[in-house]
């Protein structure tokens, strides 16, 4: 079992596709043809490079026309995302690239929408358009660059950063408790909520992958390392000699386990459900028989299970983070029946709308003067 | 008339103008009674405009003097311009209705009260120490104690309603009897309670018997010996009907809808006194009509910014509060040269200050209200009616030009209504939405791209091109633009230029308006009263006022305050003296001082209310006789003075 599995089917069996409106291209593309003709300017050795490369290389696979895809963010270094892909754009404003998108995600049928955002603007001041895109279920991906940094605005902390980070805002130390974005994601009603890093291009990829395929809001939260402003922020989960400990691997139908693997790929720890709490914790899988391992249910209807993997996330220094799809289910999206009321209302409306402009504004009591 | 066995005598007096106003506790229903009142006044032909009056609690406590809801309907058989400055006839309802009122009667009116209520407690809830029914504290007035609950009560007994119940069909007990008073038309008013209540037979059947009741009273009574004839005004041909400015703005965005054939997307968040609006156009799904409730303000305007960008015509509806948290997505807007429509139902102001009463201090916040520099074009209604070509022409200024838009009405034009002369559609202007299709960009090498901010040359609009359009792929942003192929610039030059360039395209603007009209009879005014919105009513009855006495007077009345049409400066040189009524500090008198160098001199108020006609030709009066240095006497005999 590798850490790129992610184990779920695109999309879900039977369901709507996000993308089955959007008209698809006759030839193939290649990544090339994604890229604008703007030079990026993230600093040197920025995660976002890694993430507009595997984008870029991920898009032409989706097989749509480059014309109906629309990329919206907000502010921060993230943001500057659209403006290197050659698709339609839109850098918005702070924190409000979720509302932007659902205007265009409901308006139109045929575009594939997404978000790109950063942990100060999707969490701090776009906190509440981003929990009400997730509960309307708008037809939209959002990607979540988390670094735990405000980078644009050098170096402040973030809705994400731990408590105690001491920064230019905080010299003795911050004393916000930090928002688990997977946690808040879920508690919003979320219909498809995923965890990938950064430098891992495969489980990135196939989570984009599986984000596209999901009909309704999809949230992707990216673990990015800031090299200026707060380098080394998820090396545990990245240096090779830790990150089997520090990364708890999420595969539908898999028993969660994690840690140094044995001959079959069982990791040497696992979760099990916490009598005591009712949540889920770490135990050695030695220790337990394998009918208490938690198997992955990515598909169930209850969050009440996605969200307890998510509360084993460090809010501190991160040496221990789930990674992968926690949640994928299936909820009717609010501008598929938006456009939905907008049909029925028209088929049962006989005449052209010229007609029937004239019959509403001469509608009520009127009379004539001659 | 047989009564018993009398004979009551009944007297018809005619009558050119009325002002009734209707008041009682909020759970009186008196904006229904009001409302239909002046349905059927409207049907009956008469010219009217309205006032409805209440408070921003939705019941406040019953009985007391915040609790007062009234709604003023000033009908007469000529051309009238408002809801009329003192109510010739009140009704109220209970004490506290009375006490609230009685300051705006001018001697002589008619008081028709329900003494019901008039008990020791809702006496103390009203701050009356004495029952001013007993007494003569009322002497000056023709006054009429009615118990008109327990004749409401005694009238639907028969069906057999709880006393509360059958106590709340008094309103239409009262407003049977002013029907009989003024000769209104009776069947519009039955056919609406039929459909209204048409699930509750009971209900349905006790408010009719109570109308028909009060009608009857009328009738019957020797309290009331006079009734009186208003006969219809004359207008000119064509098909009417009676419209509030809430519901023709809705209407005329969903014209701006069919006549551009754009789909309309609303994206808004619930405030007082716009909501109305969101909820007509929720009704309207048929026109391709898409309706948000954002989960706040920026939300609305975000959403519809985004409905823009894929090709609708986006609308955000607001109040001052939910413009001033929209201030920096209008920035974007202006900064995209995206079509947007942003319509700001002004109510009192700062803050939260009077949601449900009106003003007009959001001018400089419609202009100014931004970072940077970020013009945005200006219209205003007038009156009610008004208000469907206001958002037409919004839209067009919008699409035509690919910016925002502000549409400024207020609470005064929302809730009020007045007769209104249905368009004929094909007259209406068909909006251009003309997307690009096509790259517009030859490189040295031969190649095509397509440049998102490369202008009409006329116009200076740019292209609007909408995702799903092939080879037209761009992004736009926030950030300052490149003149023509639209990458972020931070070149000097290049932003004095688009800075330049964004105002010249509003100014610009100035070229598509039709000329000014002046209203200057005579030909020899030396004032000159300019105002905007809402005002257009007071200022012109006003003016006749001023005129009738004898005095000349000019009249212009703005639609569009950014940019001001070419010839205003030409204009306003003419008169020696220009008056600006406003509802406001002198937000208008600002604008015109700074960019015309005028001693513009401001009339204001900032009382909720419309201005009042008298008080304002008093006003004209005074400026009149400094201009042409005479002694202005604007008493003329009550019986001519039209308003």
């Amino acid at each position: 079992m590798s850490t790129t599995d992610i184990g779920t089917d695109l999309p879900l069996p039977g369901l709507r596709s996000g993308i089955e409106l959007v008209p698809t291209n006759d030839q193939p593309q290649t990544g090339k043809e994604y890229t604008s003709d703007q030079e990026v300017r993230w600093c040197p050795g920025c995660g976002d490079y890694a993430v507009l490369k595997a984008v870029q290389g991920f898009l032409p696979e989706l097989g749509l026309r480059r014309e109906n895809i629309v990329f919206v963010s907000g502010i921060g270094c993230s943001s500057r995302f659209p403006y290197y892909l050659d698709t339609y754009g839109m850098h918005s404003i702070h924190g409000r690239a979720p509302s932007i998108a659902t205007g265009i995600a409901t308006a139109r049928e045929d575009l594939s929408v997404w978000v790109v955002t950063g942990d100060g603007d999707a969490l701090s001041i776009g906190g509440n358009h981003l929990i009400h895109a997730l509960r309307r279920n708008v037809n939209m991906t959002i990607l979540l660059f988390n670094n735990r940094i405000y980078g644009l605005t050098k170096g402040q902390y973030s809705p994400t950063s731990e408590v105690g980070k001491v920064t230019k805002s905080t010299p003795m130390g911050s004393l916000d408790h930090p928002f688990n974005p997977v946690s808040l994601a879920l508690g919003a009603e979320g219909s498809f909520v995923a965890r990938t890093i950064d430098s891992d291009r495969k489980h990135l990829t196939s989570v984009l992958s599986a984000a596209a395929a999901h009909r309704g809001t999809s949230f992707v939260e990216i673990y990015q390392n800031c090299p200026i402003f707060n380098d080394g922020a998820f090396d545990a989960i990245k240096n090779n000699d830790t990150k089997a400990d520090a990364i708890i691997p999420l595969v539908h139908g898999e028993p969660i386990t994690f840690g140094v693997q044995d001959e079959n790929g069982v990791g040497s720890k696992g979760l099990i459900r916490d009598t005591e709490t009712g949540g889920v914790k770490v135990a050695l899988v030695a220790d337990v028989s394998p009918e208490q391992l938690l198997v992955h249910n990515a598909y169930n209807p209850d969050p009440s299970t996605a969200f307890a993997i998510s509360r084993l996330t460090d809010s501190g220094y991160l040496n221990q983070s789930p990674i992968g799809i926690f949640r994928q289910v299936e909820r009717p999206t609010y501008d598929d029946q938006a456009r939905a009321q907008i049909s029925t209302a028209r088929d049962a409306a006989p005449g052209t709308p010229q007609d029937r402009l004239a019959a509403l504004i001469g509608g009520g009591d009127t009379w004539t003067v001659v | 008339m047989e009564d018993g066995g009398r004979k009551v005598s009944k007297q018809v007096k005619q009558l050119d103008r009325v002002i009734i106003r209707f008041a009682g506790d909020s759970g009186d229903g008196m904006q229904l009674t009001g409302d239909r009142f002046t349905q059927e006044s409207a049907v009956f032909g008469n010219d009217l405009v309205t006032l409805p009056n209440f408070p921003a609690e939705i019941r406040a406590p019953q009985g007391t003097l915040p609790g007062v809801s009234s709604f003023q309907v000033h009908f007469a058989d000529h051309d009238i311009l408002t809801a009329g400055d003192a109510p010739d006839v009140l009704v109220a309802m209970n004490p506290a209705a009375l006490r609230a009122n009685l300051g705006d009667l001018p001697k002589g009116a008619t008081i028709i009260v329900d003494t019901h209520d008039f008990t020791p407690r809702n006496l103390t809830k009203a701050g009356y120490a004495e029952n001013p029914l007993e007494g003569d504290s009322l002497a000056e007035f023709a006054l009429h104690p009615v118990d008109l609950t327990g004749m409401t009560v005694e009238a639907v007994k028969e069906f057999g309603l709880s006393r509360k119940d059958a106590a709340r069909a008094k309103n239409m007990f009262a407003l049977g009897l002013l029907s009989w008073m003024y000769g209104r038309p009776t069947e519009s008013t039955v056919a609406f309670l039929t459909k209204r209540f048409a699930k509750v037979a009971d209900i349905r059947d006790a408010n009719i018997t109570a109308f028909k009741a009060g009608w009857n009273f009328g009738e019957t009574t020797e309290t009331f010996v006079v009734s009186y004839e208003i006969k219809p005004a004359p207008m000119s041909a064509g098909v009417y009907r009676n419209i509030t400015g809430n519901l023709a703005l809705s209407y005329g965005l969903i014209a701006a809808g069919v006549r551009s054939g754009l789909p309309i997307f609303l994206g808004s968040y619930p405030i007082t006194p716009a909501s109305d609006i969101l909820h007509e156009l929720s009704k309207h799904k048929s026109f391709g009509v898409t309706t948000l409730q954002a989960e706040d303000e920026i939300a609305g305007i975000g959403a519809a910014i985004g409905a823009a960008f894929a090709g609708s015509l986006g609308v955000t509806t607001t109040s001052g509060p939910g413009l001033a948290l929209k201030s920096e997505a209008i920035g974007l807007a202006v900064m995209t040269e995206l079509p947007l429509l942003v319509i700001d139902v002004q109510r009192g102001g700062p803050s939260t200050g009077l949601p449900t009463k009106t003003e007009q201090a959001d001018l400089l916040q419609a202009m100014f209200g931004r970072n940077g520099e970020a013009p945005v074009p200006i219209v205003a209604p007038q009156s009610p009616g008004d208000c469907f070509d206001a958002a037409v022409e919004a839209a067009r200024i919008a699409i035509t030009y690919r910016t925002p838009v502000l549409l400024l009405s207020d609470g005064y034009l929302a809730n009020g209504s007045e007769p209104w002369k249905l368009p004929d559609v094909d007259d209406l202007p068909v909006i251009d939405p003309a997307f690009a299709t096509d790259r517009n960009h030859t490189l040295d090498n031969g190649d095509e791209e397509f440049w998102p901010y490369l202008r009409d040359p006329e116009t200076l609009a740019r292209p609007w091109a909408i995702p799903g359009t092939p080879g037209l792929e761009h992004r736009i942003g926030g950030l300052e633009k490149g003149e023509g192929h639209g990458n972020i610039s931070y070149d000097p030059a290049n932003h004095d230029f688009m800075v330049r360039t964004r105002q010249a395209k509003i100014d610009g603007i100035a070229n598509s308006l039709p000329p000014l009209q002046v209203d200057d009879p005579s030909g020899q005014a030396k004032v000159l009263v300019l105002g905007w919105g809402s005002t257009y009513g007071p200022i012109g009855a006003g003016v006749r006022r001023v005129r009738k006495a004898g005095y000349h007077v000019a009249q212009v009345h703005l639609r569009h305050l950014n940019p001001f049409p070419k010839d205003l400066g030409e204009i306003l040189a003419r008169y020696d003296k220009i008056l600006v009524p406003e509802m406001n500090l002198g937000q208008l008198s600002m604008l015109l001082r700074a960019k015309y160098l005028v001693d513009a001199v401001g009339y204001n108020h900032v009382r909720g209310l419309p201005l009042k006609a008298a008080e304002l030709a008093d006003a004209i009066g005074e400026l009149v006789s400094q201009a042409e240095n005479v002694n202005v006497n604007l008493t003329v005999p009550a019986q001519e003075a039209l308003s």
